[in-house]
């Protein structure tokens, strides 16, 4: 059975057909695919916990999480990834951004205690669930990061206006994303406790 | 000094062991498929830095040739089933999270205190990735407890290791060239092109029209490019600092801190953002690739609108 080639096929001929569209020729163009593959390396660094994360799978990781939460008394899919939610903000504005992660507590706890607190069987439940626990993990992280005076995006936005211009302590700025913050916990903390109510029908 | 080219190199080696695996794995007939993608990409890791800049891009050209045409099969080492996973965990109990633990506990202490470890005048982790850098021992530290403790045998974590990474395939190496992607994008200054038509053709005359036209334009260049970092300088030069501060008078730190949690929802909303959003689908082995993408978006949309409405309120 022969496939139809992936995203990846399709990102390399956007990146060539970008360069040589653009006018940087054929030899800038791969160097510049080159160094920056190579400077963003730290991206997929996170890999390395797979190791760790499948011995521990091997043994029953996952299992163990499931049945934790099937014992605690009113766990629901909802409160149990709102509390999450609750985490991963505080945590990323303290600057704790790589204690948690997709490959390292999404997959192997979280996803697990989620399924098994909706005491759903049915697998497109179990999908949109295991969708849910990623999403938390995402929206906590980015709507709480900001608030950290030392994180990367913080930094780039004082030195952009610094070169217009106009300075300001990153305090000024993270102080900023607090209102935002506290929304998207609102807003995205209501969806997760209107998925308890669609779940129980 | 210990710096992030130690964990590139650990890295390099577990994607070199990985390809070595694949190729012994007669159960998968594209084993020479997985081999291949994962050596090439151990290669970038080990020796990425003495390639060149030409180097490094013909082996990524070769790497995303082998993994987009899907080269790659998925190998399933032999494991434990589901039963004894049952049992296990049963036996094991929760000291099962332990291991589990120890790595973000090395990250937390890594970010308090490491900056402070000096030995001989000499600060032992590179200032700037403290936090990456104690969680590559952290996980090092976990295996060593694993090891110990659950005695399997020596290649097992390798394999088991392999197993997930087969999981996620091609998309593994996604964001890494999309990041050369944005690269790209900037060298031939397409982002800027679209911000200048963008800042054309939108009528922005009163500060509530450029506010909303700001933060509609970080979402949607960030959906494009993946990456709200790409999307903020060119946003922000082209209607962000000449209209919504210069013009209409708003007010910096809210304009702009807002503008980029405004590119943030954006970040939700595209499969370009692969590393959080195509990457935990594959993880999660979830059949619809966009499954992460759909569930965020009403919070996304939600949120946009919130942060008009607050940049809007509290800029003016």
């Amino acid at each position: 059975m022969r496939r139809l080639p992936n995203a990846l096929f399709f990102v390399l001929l956007a990146i060539l057909a970008t360069g040589l569209v653009g006018g940087l020729g054929a030899r800038t163009t791969i160097e510049t695919l080159g160094r920056a593959f190579n400077d963003s390396r730290f991206v997929s660094l996170p890999w390395i916990v797979l190791p760790v994360i499948g011995l521990l799978e091997r043994h029953g990781l996952k299992e163990r999480a499931a049945a934790i939460i099937g014992r605690m008394q009113g766990a629901t899919t909802g409160r149990l990834l709102l509390a999450y939610l609750a985490f991963r903000q505080l945590s990323a504005a303290l600057g704790l951004v790589s204690i948690a992660g997709q490959a390292q507590t999404v997959r192997p706890i979280l996803a697990p205690m989620a399924e098994a607190a909706s005491g759903s069987d049915d697998p497109a439940i179990r999908e949109t669930i295991r969708a849910h626990a990623a999403a938390a993990d995402n929206i906590g992280l980015f709507f709480g990061e900001d608030i950290f005076l030392a994180i990367a995006s913080i930094l780039l936005i004082r030195a952009f206006l610094a070169d217009n211009g106009i300075a300001l302590e990153p305090i000024a700025l993270s102080v900023r994303a607090i209102p935002t913050a506290i929304l998207a916990f609102v807003i995205h903390g209501a969806r997760l406790l209107w998925l308890d109510r669609k779940l129980k029908r | 000094m210990i710096t992030l080219k130690a964990l590139y190199m650990v890295a390099g080696l577990m994607f070199w062991a990985f390809a070595l695996l694949s190729a012994a794995d007669r159960l998968n007939p594209k084993r020479m498929g997985n081999a291949l993608f994962w050596g090439l990409l151990g290669t970038s890791f080990v020796v990425g830095d003495r390639l060149g800049d030409f180097g490094n891009g013909l082996l990524v050209v070769a790497l995303a040739l082998v993994g987009g045409l899907n080269l790659p099969g998925r190998g399933r080492p032999a494991t434990t089933s589901e039963a004894e996973r049952t049992a296990l965990a049963a036996r094991l109990g929760n000291r099962l999270f332990i291991p589990a633990l120890v790595i973000p506990a090395f990250a937390l202490a890594g970010t308090l205190l490491g900056k402070q470890l000096i030995i001989a005048g000499q600060p032992l982790l590179e200032a700037k990735q403290v936090t990456l850098i104690s969680l590559g021992f952290g996980v090092l530290v976990a295996l060593g407890i694993g090891m110990a403790w659950l005695r399997p045998a020596p290649l097992t974590p390798l394999q088991e290791g392999r197993r997930i990474m087969d999981q996620v395939g091609w998309a593994a190496v996604l964001p890494q060239l999309l990041a050369a992607l944005g690269a790209t994008f900037t060298a031939v200054g397409f982002g800027q092109a679209v911000g200048e038509i963008l800042s054309a053709v939108l009528p922005l005359g009163s500060p509530f029209a450029a506010t909303a036209a700001y933060c509609v334009g970080m979402a949607l260049l960030t959906m494009a490019l993946g990456n709200a970092f790409a999307a903020f300088p060119v946003m922000t030069a082209a209607i962000g600092l000449p209209l919504v501060i210069h013009a209409h008078g708003g007010n910096p730190a809210v304009v702009a801190a807002i503008g980029m949690l405004a590119g943030f929802c954006g970040t939700l909303m595209t499969p370009m953002a692969a590393n959080f959003n195509i990457v935990p689908a594959a993880l999660l082995e979830l059949k619809d690739r966009l499954a992460v993408v759909k569930v965020q978006a009403p919070t996304a949309m939600l949120l946009l609108i919130g942060n008009i409405a607050l940049m809007y309120w509290l800029a003016f």
